[in-house]
C-alpha cells in the first residue's frame, strides 16, 4: 500500500506531526445473506483542522460508510467489520473501547445527517435533543443545557430560539429544520464535523445557506470539516481537498483546484460532464456517466470502473485483472491509463465538451 | 381541543346507538322472521295461551318491533315502567330489562359481574403487557440469537394455542397435580387480597400468555424498525450511552403503536372473556354472555353485548385522546 499522504504531509508514524484526522487503509465490510459487502477498501486521507475535506462519488460508493467508520458507528452492527487505521487527534479509533468512542461521538466529533425531518426524534421537542447532546458531554445542570441549546439555536440563525426550543422537527421547515440539527451537532463545539449530504433535502436558496453557515461555523470554531456529497458544486464551493469514491474505493485524490482544473480519473471526467453549466451553451444532452454502480457484494475484476471506462483496455488486459493503485504525490489517481494519454484524452476530447 | 372532545364523545354516544339498534334488532325481529316467540322463550313451554298473552302485554312483545325500540331506548336512557294489569314492575335506567330465565332485571346482575371481569382483565393486561414488551424488545435487540428464536417460537405456540387448552392443561398441572393452587371460585378483592389473587393467578397467566405472545411479536417488529430508524443512528452520533439509545429513544417509538392494540384488546376484554371465564369457572360478563346463549336468554346477551361495545367505545376514545399526548405529530382539534 503506498504510504503518500495529503498534501505533501509526513509520513505517517511520525506521531508529532501526525494530521488531526488521519485515516489508514480503512477497510469496512459487512456481511450479509448475499454475501460479503465490501463497503470501503484501503481507503486513506488526512485532513487538518480548519480544513475542509468533500468526498463525492454515487449512492453506494462508500462515502457515508467512510464517515460512519469515523465516528464509530459501525460497531453497533454485528455484522460489519472495520480494519486500518483512524486517527483523530493522536487518538486510536479502530481498536479503542466502545466507551473511549462513545465519548468522543457528539464531542470532539460530531455530525450532520442528510435528513433532519428523519434524523431527529418525532417524540422528543428540538430543544430537549440538543439539551440531551450537551449533557451527555457535560455534566451540565438542565437550566444550563437549556441556555446553551437556545444560544446555539440562535447561532444557527433560528428565529424566536426560546419558542423554538419548545417546537417538534415536524413543525420546523426544512431548512430550520437542517439548523437545528447543526445547532445539536455544534452544542459542544467539535473539532471534527462530518456533513453527509447536509443540503441534499434542501431547497436550493436555502442550500446556500446552510453552506454559508457552515463555512462560517467552522472559521469561528476552527474544526476540521468532512462534507460528503454528490453535489460537485458544493464541493468546488467549500473543499481545500477532494476525494472521489467509485466502488468503495478512492480513485482520486488532491487539492479541490486540482481535481476541478485537471481531474485525471475518467470517472472524475464523467462526474464533471454530468454537472449542467448556467455559464456555458445549452447543449442537447449531458454527458452521463454510462451504466450503473458496481455490486459491492460482487465488484468487477481488474479496476471495478472498467465496465463502464470507455478508455478501459488500451492498455492491455490490465484493467480487467489488476486493481489499479492510488498513486502520485499531492494529486493523486488510480488508473492504469499512463499520466500522458489521460493528459492527452482529457484535453482532446474531455475539456472541450464540459 | 373542547372542541374535538364533544365531537368525539359525541361520536361515540351515536355508535353505541348503532350498536343497539343492530342487536336489538336481530335479537328481537329473528325471532319473529323464523316464527319463533320471545314471550314463549320468557315462560317456557308449558305456558297457557293466557300466561302468554300477559306476558306479551307485560314486556311490550305485541308492540310494532319500532315502538317496542323506542321503549328499550327510554329504559336505557329513564328507566321504564313494565305493566301488566294492577301491578306495574319499574326498572331503573339503564334498563335493559328482564332475564327471560331468571326473571332478574338484567342491569343489577351484569353489573354484579363486572367485578369480575375487570379483576381478570386489569391483572392479564398487567401480566402479558410486561411479559411480552420485555420478551419483544430482548427478542430485537438480541436478533437472530438463540434467545430470540427460544422466545419467538414460545410466542408462537401461545398464538396458536386455544384458551381451553393451555387453561385447562395449567388448572390440570397446578392445580390438581402439583397442588400449589386452591380450586377456588372468585373471592372479592375487598374480602380478602390474597385469596382474590390466588383464585385469579391461573387465568390470568393463561390469558396473559395468549397476549403477551402476541404482543412480544409486536414489539419485536416494531423495535427492530425504529432501531433502524434515522434518529436512532443520531442518539448513537450524539454519544449517548447505549442504555439511554435503546431505553428512551428507541422505546419512546417502538412502544407507541403498542397503546392502540392495547386498547382494542383490553377494551374487547371487558366486554367479557368468555372462554377463560367458562374455562376457570368465573361468573363474569363472558359465562353471562355464555349462559345467556346457551339458554336463548335474549335480553341478557343484549345486555352483555351493549356493555362490551361501550367498553370498545369509550376505551378507544381514551386511546385517541391519549395519542394527542404521546404522539406529538397527532394534532388534535
Amino acid at each position: 500500500m503506498s504510504t503518500d499522504s495529503l498534501a505533501g504531509l509526513t509520513l505517517p508514524g511520525d506521531r508529532n506531526t501526525r494530521p488531526f484526522l488521519e485515516v489508514k487503509d480503512l477497510t469496512v465490510r459487512f456481511e450479509t445473506d448475499d454475501g460479503v459487502v465490501q463497503a470501503v477498501s484501503n481507503s486513506s486521507f488526512v485532513v487538518e483542522k480548519g480544513k475542509t475535506l468533500g468526498i463525492v462519488g454515487e449512492s453506494g460508493s462508500g462515502k457515508s460508510v467512510t464517515s460512519l467508520a469515523v465516528l464509530g458507528l459501525h460497531r453497533t452492527r454485528s455484522n460489519a467489520k472495520v480494519d486500518g487505521q483512524i486517527w483523530l487527534d493522536d487518538e486510536e479509533l479502530v481498536t479503542a473501547t466502545d466507551e473511549q468512542v462513545r465519548k468522543l461521538r457528539g464531542g470532539k466529533m460530531a455530525m450532520i445527517f442528510q435528513d433532519p425531518l428523519s434524523a431527529m426524534h418525532p417524540y422528543f421537542t428540538v430543544g430537549a435533543q440538543i439539551v440531551e447532546a450537551y449533557r451527555v458531554h457535560h455534566g451540565a445542570s438542565r437550566k444550563d443545557a437549556r441556555t446553551r441549546a437556545i444560544d446555539m439555536l440562535a447561532r444557527v440563525g433560528i428565529p424566536q430560539p426560546e419558542r423554538r426550543f419548545s417546537d417538534y422537527a415536524h413543525q420546523f421547515s426544512g431548512g430550520m429544520r437542517q439548523r437545528a440539527m447543526i445547532a445539536m451537532a455544534l452544542v459542544n463545539n467539535p473539532k471534527l464535523l462530518i456533513a453527509d449530504e447536509p443540503t441534499t433535502a434542501l431547497d436550493v436558496t436555502v442550500q446556500a445557506q446552510i453552506l454559508d453557515l457552515i463555512r462560517d461555523l467552522q472559521e469561528e470554531f476552527g474544526s476540521a470539516v468532512i462534507m460528503i456529497t454528490h453535489d460537485l458544486g458544493v464541493v468546488a464551493e467549500l473543499a481545500d481537498d477532494v476525494l472521489v469514491m467509485y466502488g468503495g474505493k478512492i480513485i482520486e485524490r488532491g487539492p479541490a483546484t486540482a481535481v476541478f482544473q485537471d481531474p485525471q480519473h475518467p470517472y472524475t471526467w464523467g462526474l464533471l460532464g454530468s454537472m449542467p453549466r448556467l455559464d456555458r451553451d445549452v447543449r442537447e444532452r449531458l454527458n452521463p456517466v454510462k451504466g450503473s454502480p458496481p455490486s459491492l457484494i460482487n465488484l468487477p475484476s481488474g479496476c471495478s470502473f472498467h465496465p463502464r471506462c470507455p478508455y478501459a483496455g488500451r492498455n492491455g488486459e490490465r484493467s480487467f485483472n489488476e486493481v489499479p493503485e492510488l498513486r502520485g504525490g499531492m494529486h493523486a489517481v488510480a488508473c492504469h491509463l499512463p499520466a500522458e494519454s489521460r493528459r492527452e484524452i482529457f484535453q482532446q476530447e474531455v475539456a472541450p465538451n464540459l | 381541543m373542547l372542541a374535538y372532545l364533544i365531537r368525539r364523545i359525541f361520536n361515540a354516544v351515536l355508535t353505541l346507538l348503532v350498536v343497539t339498534l343492530v342487536t336489538f334488532g336481530i335479537f328481537f325481529m329473528v325471532p319473529k322472521l323464523t316464527g319463533s316467540d320471545p314471550a314463549l322463550l320468557y315462560i317456557g313451554k308449558t305456558a297457557d295461551a293466557v300466561s302468554l298473552e300477559g306476558i306479551r302485554t307485560k314486556l311490550g312483545l305485541a308492540d310494532p318491533i319500532i315502538v317496542q325500540y323506542g321503549k328499550f331506548l327510554k329504559g336505557l336512557v329513564v328507566g321504564r315502567d313494565y305493566a301488566s294489569g294492577p301491578d306495574v314492575t319499574h326498572c331503573d335506567a339503564p334498563c335493559l330489562g328482564y332475564s327471560f330465565k331468571t326473571e332478574q332485571e338484567v342491569t343489577p346482575l351484569l353489573l354484579s359481574d363486572i367485578p369480575v371481569t375487570l379483576s381478570l382483565a386489569i391483572g392479564a393486561a398487567v401480566l402479558w403487557v410486561l411479559i411480552g414488551v420485555a420478551t419483544g424488545v430482548l427478542s430485537a435487540l438480541r436478533r437472530g440469537t438463540f434467545l430470540d428464536r427460544a422466545a419467538m417460537t414460545g410466542a408462537l405456540a401461545g398464538v396458536s394455542l386455544p384458551i381451553y387448552f393451555t387453561g385447562l392443561l395449567a388448572s390440570a398441572i397446578f392445580i390438581y397435580w402439583l397442588g400449589w393452587l386452591p380450586n377456588a371460585l372468585y373471592t372479592p378483592f375487598l374480602e380478602n387480597p390474597l385469596l382474590w389473587a390466588q383464585g385469579l393467578i391461573l387465568p390470568w397467566i393463561t390469558l396473559a400468555f395468549l397476549f403477551a405472545a402476541t404482543y412480544a411479536r409486536l414489539t419485536r417488529a416494531n423495535m427492530l424498525e425504529t432501531l433502524g430508524e434515522d434518529y436512532i443512528r443520531t442518539a448513537r452520533a450524539k454519544g449517548l450511552r447505549e442504555r439511554t439509545v435503546i431505553g428512551k429513544h428507541a422505546l419512546r417509538s417502538g412502544l407507541t403503536p403498542l397503546v392502540t392494540v392495547f386498547g382494542l384488546d383490553f377494551g374487547a376484554l371487558l366486554g367479557g372473556a368468555v372462554l377463560t371465564e367458562a374455562v376457570f369457572n368465573l361468573r363474569g360478563l363472558g359465562y353471562q354472555a355464555l349462559q345467556g346463549i346457551r339458554q336463548n336468554d335474549l335480553p341478557i346477551i343484549l345486555g352483555v353485548t351493549l356493555i362490551a361495545a361501550f367498553f370498545i367505545v369509550f376505551i378507544n376514545l381514551i386511546v385517541d385522546l391519549l395519542y394527542g399526548v404521546i404522539d406529538p405529530r397527532v394534532r388534535l382539534g
